[in-house]
């Protein structure tokens, strides 16, 4: 076994960070992704152009560049605005915000995607059939478009979990005391990086197998009474 | 504007440093993930878990990690390499960067490929057979052109993560577009002009890819157009 030299209990407190941030972003990425796909299924152009804008943009953009523009970017906009109002302000980004909103900014616009494939995948006869009982197109959606949509949205949600959950080590690049940051500084404490860096990709795998094996009882959960 | 038309040199530099980058470790990438999906399909647990353990450990994984691990990880085994002669390669960022990249596309690809072999028509294969073809004529002809064809609209994407993963060796000090925008703006703390200007060009060179890919594929698949009139 490795020795840690009593760094095991900061990687692990790096990693529950780690969950942490990925939870919340992922949140944040679902709503986003909600919004998107409704706005690029939508009857109105400029919602249409918009939504596209945003996945287009995002996807094309490397992470670690937005995360860097985020956190270091906001507040000199903040600043130089405040400024030319006259009202100097120091502003600063708390890189656990910053982190979260970053990457659940990110990975809406692929859940956007996600979203509008599962919505596409609801046979349209559903909605007809909703629409022949009289119910109005709000409540059809709550009630029956939704509901089916989250079945063929799961398998895709899981890979783009999957794919956040790996992107979280960036936000260590804005300081923030995740896994790779507390790892980083018990690599330079011990001076036996490869020790530690090898430990944090351990735990990553294992949250990568936890979730592996939570997205398969997921999904047989969705497809209950189908088979 | 200014800074970027007054250091329009360094940013060229840095364009050329990440598409080479990327070029360099997607060649070295694809080498390695035809035998692995190979392996990956083989009957005998000797060949096939090693080749599982690969892809498992490194698409598990974050790039981060795994970049850290080879260039700062290596310096707890100086000595070793150091007997080895490999000190001179592990001390170098840019080795370090190119031997990560390479070894975590060619997990992903070989995986994509997997699903390309995979989806080879059982019908095209025992057509092969019947016509005596065997072992590796049957995969030079038939399995392995057709497996390619399957896998690039996947593989595409894989190129496009790629092309944007390459930014992450910024971080072990490799003077490509983000390294080059980082240092930039630590001395002239225009940080969202030239951030901006860099997330630009890498959307250009994303589109670039996924439009060159898309050429591709219309070429490949000639057979399945209709015939234009005559």
């Amino acid at each position: 076994m490795m020795d840690l030299h009593g760094y095991g209990w900061m990687l692990w407190e790096g990693a529950v960070m780690t969950l942490v941030v990925a939870v919340l972003a992922m949140t944040l990425g679902c709503v986003l992704g909600l919004v998107g796909a409704v706005a690029k299924l939508s009857v109105r152009s400029g919602l249409r152009r918009a939504a596209d804008l945003y996945t287009t943009v995002v996807r094309g953009v490397p992470e670690l560049v937005l995360i860097l523009l985020v956190y270091y970017g906001v507040p000199t906009v903040a600043q130089d605005l405040a400024e030319t109002w006259g009202e100097p302000v120091v502003f600063d980004l708390d890189p656990f915000i910053a982190g979260v909103l970053t990457l659940g900014f990110i990975y809406g616009a692929f859940a956007t995607e996600v979203f509008r494939g599962a919505f596409l995948s609801v046979p349209r006869g559903q909605i007809e059939a909703a629409s022949s009982l009289g119910m109005r197109p709000g409540l059809a959606f709550r009630k029956i478009l939704f509901p089916q949509m989250l079945r063929y949205a799961l398998p895709g949600l899981g890979n783009v979990w999957l794919v956040l959950l790996k992107a979280t080590a960036l936000v260590s690049v804005i300081q923030l005391e995740d896994l790779m940051r507390k790892a980083q500084i018990a690599a330079g404490a011990t001076r036996e990086p490869f020790t530690f860096y090898f430990s944090a990709s351990l735990l990553f795998l294992g949250l990568t197998v936890v979730s592996l094996y939570a997205i398969r009882r997921g999904e047989r959960w969705a497809e209950r009474g189908l088979r | 504007m200014a800074v970027i038309v007054g250091h329009l040199g360094q940013f060229a530099s840095g364009l050329v440093l990440t598409v080479e980058v990327t070029l360099l470790s997607l060649a070295a990438g694809l080498l390695l993930a035809v035998p692995v999906a190979l392996l990956r399909e083989a009957r005998h647990p000797a060949l096939w878990i090693p080749a599982y353990g690969y892809t498992f450990y490194f698409r598990g994984t974050p790039l981060l990690v795994q970049l850290f691990l080879c260039y700062y990880g290596a310096g707890q085994f100086r000595d070793q390499l150091e007997a080895a002669g490999l000190w001179v390669w592990f001390r170098e960022p840019y080795f370090c960067a190119l031997l990560t990249l390479a070894l975590n596309t060619g997990a992903y690809t070989a995986e994509i490929f997997r699903g390309g072999i995979r989806g080879v028509p059982r019908g095209e294969i025992e057509a092969a057979r019947a016509c005596g073809m065997s072992g590796i004529l049957l995969y030079r002809r038939i399995v392995l052109p057709k497996a390619f064809r399957l896998a690039l609209p996947a593989y595409s994407n894989e190129v496009v993560f790629l092309l944007q993963s390459t930014s992450l060796v910024s971080i072990i000090t490799l003077m490509d577009l983000t390294g080059v925008a980082r240092v930039l703006i630590a001395r002239t703390f225009m940080v969202y002009e030239i951030f901006i200007f860099i997330g630009a060009l890498y959307l250009a060179l994303t589109y670039f890819v996924l439009w060159v890919f898309r050429c591709v594929e219309w070429r490949l698949s000639a057979h399945m157009r209709q015939a234009p009139e005559a």
